[in-house]
């Protein structure tokens, strides 16, 4: 074989040439062109020196904060403007709270004509098919929020000092999520009482107060109070019973709202946790 | 903070469900992609650009570019390796752009004779400090720099993709919206140029190191 030609050395360094094993052969009989592939294989070796700066752990939570002002809203779900950012509604508009009690009503008329409402006939075949989409509305609903509540409990649960002697952490991205996830919680937790739900109404209300202490953190945090945190986030179970919770609304959403065990034993199995 | 570091597997499949909850409406599940990924597609973006404040632009543009085309996105692929790559997309547009600014600023643009970008910098006579005064004072990182940055938008492309970023021959033909067998020219001659401008330096410092005379 003729020796390879540059470019086809720099592509067997890569794995790319089209005749890899020929070339392997060649390069075992011929020091000129082994030493080629020296060269080539130093240079690129020095290059992967050349230190890149390193932005820093948080990072990425800077990046949010300087693109989230800029990313243009999503059509999601119809019950989202509720949670919308304080700029574009205030928590305390008329229209916020207006739209708050609606929803809420229409939950509360899901949940108890979902509990209370017994097929006899065709005739109500369609009101029994209209409750259960209400039904599922709200089972979506408080799954995704009990799913971005256990994302926010689980960084906290991971969390701690970078090295040894670093006296504070900083726990704002997780605060500022935390705030967020409270105005929803409250709302669920309350309809979940109001219709009788008490096991779930149990569970948000040990979530509240795990997203209010959160909340209530200073953004930095020592080492120790970060701890006596995430004590108090595995003194109660609290992420297990999310979890099991969230999953029975998963399958109770992905099984149509039938309820997870014969009996409509579903609260009797969260009752459980 | 410090975080436990997922699989490989776990990490893509919560990037899986992170992505269906922002198209969902759900922003917060995007600010766990932007935080996820951000520092990796920083380093990307460094090497392109070679400096701090430009590779900080191109990652700000790469993550609102994924939120805006989120929809597009297969949620099987692989979430880092599509921000990687328009990453990588704008980094280069980022790059023609400047150079063709500063090109109008001072000298008339120039090709070769196969049509490729010339550099304007090759043009300026060289003011490299010789090979003993390099070795002796160990400024071969700037070298580097020096060099790559006097590589063609395409071909530093080209080159961090391949050898930093591990990509392919058709993702980088992708990012250069060019021919595959164009993408491997262009990744053969940021090879060959680099190699021209820096394996005098390259090979005495392995003959500082093998002497024990490398500082």
């Amino acid at each position: 074989m003729k020796h390879p030609k540059e470019e086809e050395l720099i592509a067997y360094h890569d794995g790319e040439a089209a005749g890899q094993e020929t070339i392997a052969t060649h390069l075992g009989d011929c020091p000129e062109c082994q030493a080629e592939l020296a060269r080539i294989d130093a240079l690129l070796a020095a290059l992967n020196t050349i230190p890149v700066p390193d932005p820093g752990e948080d990072y990425g939570q800077r990046v949010w904060q300087q693109i989230s002002p800029r990313l243009p809203q999503r059509r999601g779900h119809w019950w989202d403007f509720l949670f919308s950012e304080p700029k574009a509604v205030p928590w305390y508009a008329p229209r916020r709270w207006a739209a708050a009690g609606a929803i809420a009503a229409l939950i509360l008329a899901a949940f108890i004509a979902g509990r209370m409402t017994k097929p006899t006939g065709l005739s109500t075949s369609a009101a029994v098919e209209q409750t259960k989409v209400r039904e599922r509305v709200l089972v979506m609903a408080v799954g995704e929020h009990l799913g971005r509540s256990e994302m926010v409990l689980v960084e906290l649960a991971n969390s701690g000092p970078e090295t040894v002697g670093q006296k504070e952490v900083n726990i704002s991205g997780e605060q500022h999520r935390a705030e967020d996830l409270l105005q929803e919680n409250r709302l669920y937790r309350q309809t979940a009482l109001e219709q009788g739900d008490t096991a779930l109404a149990g569970v948000l209300d040990e979530l509240e107060r795990v997203l209010l202490d959160v909340a209530h953190s200073p953004q930095q945090v020592t080492p120790a109070q970060l701890e006596d945190i995430r004590q108090r986030i595995e003194a109660g179970g609290i992420l297990f019973k999310v979890r099991v919770v969230g999953k029975e609304l998963q399958q109770r959403e992905e099984s149509g709202n039938a309820p997870a065990t014969p009996n409509g034993s579903a609260k009797s199995e969260r009752n459980k946790v | 903070m410090k975080r436990m570091r997922p699989s490989v597997e776990t990490s893509i499949e919560s990037d899986a469900i992170a992505v269906e909850r922002t198209l969902a409406g759900d922003r917060e599940a995007f600010r766990i992609l932007v935080e996820r990924h951000s520092r990796n597609v920083y380093r990307l973006a460094y090497r392109m650009t070679g400096n701090q404040h430009d590779a900080e632009e191109v990652v700000q543009e790469a993550f609102l570019r994924a939120y805006q085309k989120l929809g597009q996105f297969a949620s099987r692929a692989n979430f880092g390796t599509w921000v990687y790559r328009i990453a990588a997309n704008y980094a280069i547009d980022r790059m023609r752009q400047k150079k063709s600014e500063d090109a109008n600023r001072a000298l008339p643009a120039r090709q070769t004779e196969d049509g490729a970008e010339m550099d304007l910098m090759s043009t300026v006579p060289d003011g490299a400090p010789s090979p003993e005064r390099l070795a002796q004072s160990g400024q071969l990182a700037t070298e580097m720099r020096r060099a790559l940055s006097q590589l063609t938008p395409a071909e530093r492309t080209a080159f961090v993709m391949r050898h930093w970023g591990g990509s392919g021959i058709e993702e980088i033909a992708d990012a250069l919206k060019s021919s595959t067998s164009a993408a491997k020219n262009t990744v053969f001659r940021s090879v060959q140029k680099l190699r021209k401008a820096l394996e005098p330096f390259v090979e005495q410092r392995g003959q500082a190191r093998a002497m024990g005379t490398e500082l």
